[in-house]
């Protein structure tokens, strides 16, 4: 029998939710036993695959290259889980969304550059900053949520272990847990 | 003063006239959710968490400002209530910053307790990131109205238990907000006496201590039935706060 094909995708977070996914420790051996990882950004695969069973998305959608991954992401995965509450709620990463992006750079790279001052902007290795940035269901389909900042390790191998049995997890209320 | 009999959710329950469902409810066991609800305060029907059904009518009430009538059956706990508990919530959280994970009250508030009692996994209304003001002029407090769900148990303790009236509304719908005294910091404020009541009502992490950290802030409302149990029996007793 083929193996779940996963992958984890990191948006505008912190990358606290991976971190969170390796404190699962000695129980990532037995998932690499259960699963294909097959695009991370703790592994080195450039390229979002095609037929990808399960995606687990941290961060919100907070520029044009996070929206694009996220359309791809969507177009070939069965099952989008929103990892974390950046990609559940924005979170911090959507608290600039009362201030107009021109003000959030200036503040970050001049106001409070201590060396050389500038706006990284015109390269086309850096994407936009969109106007606001979105939780995931509000750009893509999402099929389930896990919480927190950063989710517990034990909620996510629940949420895991659900998924790679083929369901959507229904997580307790004990892991229902924001913040 | 009159006892009526009448039925919630079935049960057969009894209650004085002059008493809220909410309170008959609790009085027998019934859980109905609250937010702007507090026991020693008035009670304004501000945030429709307690709205329950009437046999007989396609309107909504809320439980903690609707007096019962003999025979009314009452029901707290249906699949249309929930819904409407659970978008109430959504609304709440669309409408301000109610980001758990940098607030002093995580983990001790009660909008993030009602989010997980409704089961709520995430908001399906769009976020609406209005601009609200934080007022840190207070020399001990800070009002953050980003965090404020607008449920007046502030403006009612100044008013109805310290007798200062510091706070009031201004505004109607999304620009509605708490201020102080006539639209003014908080810290020119002449009414206000800084008794801190303010602080330990607030339901969510919008009237705060200075120099606590995230999470770290825990309410106490206790002190509120000392007073009032004292003011209104001449008992100065700690009342159990089992009840809720």
């Amino acid at each position: 029998m083929m193996k779940p094909r996963v992958a984890t995708a990191w948006l505008g977070g912190c990358s606290g939710c991976h971190m969170s996914f390796l404190d699962m420790d000695e129980r990532l051996i037995e998932l690499a036993d259960k699963m294909d990882l097959v695009y991370s950004p703790i592994a080195d695969i450039k390229k979002f695959p095609e037929n990808v069973d399960v995606t687990l998305v941290e961060g919100a959608v907070a520029n044009t290259e996070n929206e694009e991954l996220a359309h791809i992401i969507r177009r070939h995965s069965r099952i989008v889980v929103s990892f974390g509450d950046c990609a559940v709620t924005g979170n911090v990463t959507a608290m600039r969304n009362g201030l107009t992006v021109d003000a959030v750079l200036k503040r970050s790279y001049i106001e409070l550059a201590d060396l050389t001052p500038q706006i990284p902007r015109d390269y086309p290795t850096i994407a936009e900053l969109m106007k606001q940035a979105k939780p995931l269901h509000e750009i893509i389909r999402v099929d389930a949520f896990i919480h927190g900042c950063p989710p517990t390790a034990d909620s996510i191998w629940s949420a895991v272990s659900q998924l790679l049995e083929g369901k959507l997890p229904a997580l307790s209320h004990v892991y229902l847990r924001y913040g | 003063m009159a006892i009526l009999t009448l039925t919630i959710n079935g049960e057969q329950v009894s209650g004085k006239d002059d008493e809220s469902l909410l309170s008959i409810a609790q009085q027998h066991g019934i859980k109905i959710p609250t937010l702007c609800h507090l026991e020693g305060l008035s009670d304004v029907g501000a945030c429709r968490l307690c709205l329950v059904e009437v046999e007989g009518s396609p309107k909504l009430f809320p439980a903690c400002t609707t007096k019962p009538k003999e025979g009314m059956v009452v029901s707290t706990d249906t699949e249309r209530l929930r819904k409407y508990r659970r978008l109430i919530i959504e609304f709440l959280a669309s409408e301000g910053n109610h980001q758990c994970s940098v607030c002093v009250v995580n983990g001790h508030c009660e909008l993030q307790n009602q989010a997980y009692e409704t089961g709520l996994t995430h908001v399906t209304v769009p976020y609406l990131y209005p601009k609200k003001t934080l007022d840190a002029s207070h020399e001990h407090f800070i009002m953050d109205r980003n965090r404020c769900i607008l449920c007046t148990r502030c403006v009612r303790v100044c008013h109805e238990v310290e007798g200062a009236h510091t706070w009031d509304l201004s505004g109607r719908g999304i620009a509605c907000e708490i201020i102080s005294d006539l639209n003014q910091p908080w810290g020119t404020s002449e009414s206000c006496t800084s008794c801190g009541k303010c602080v330990l009502v607030c339901p969510t992490g919008a009237i705060i201590e200075k120099g606590e950290g995230v999470s770290e802030m825990e309410k106490k409302t206790d002190f509120l039935r000392y007073i009032v149990t004292a003011r209104q029996k001449r008992e100065w007793i700690n009342v159990d706060s089992d009840e809720e």
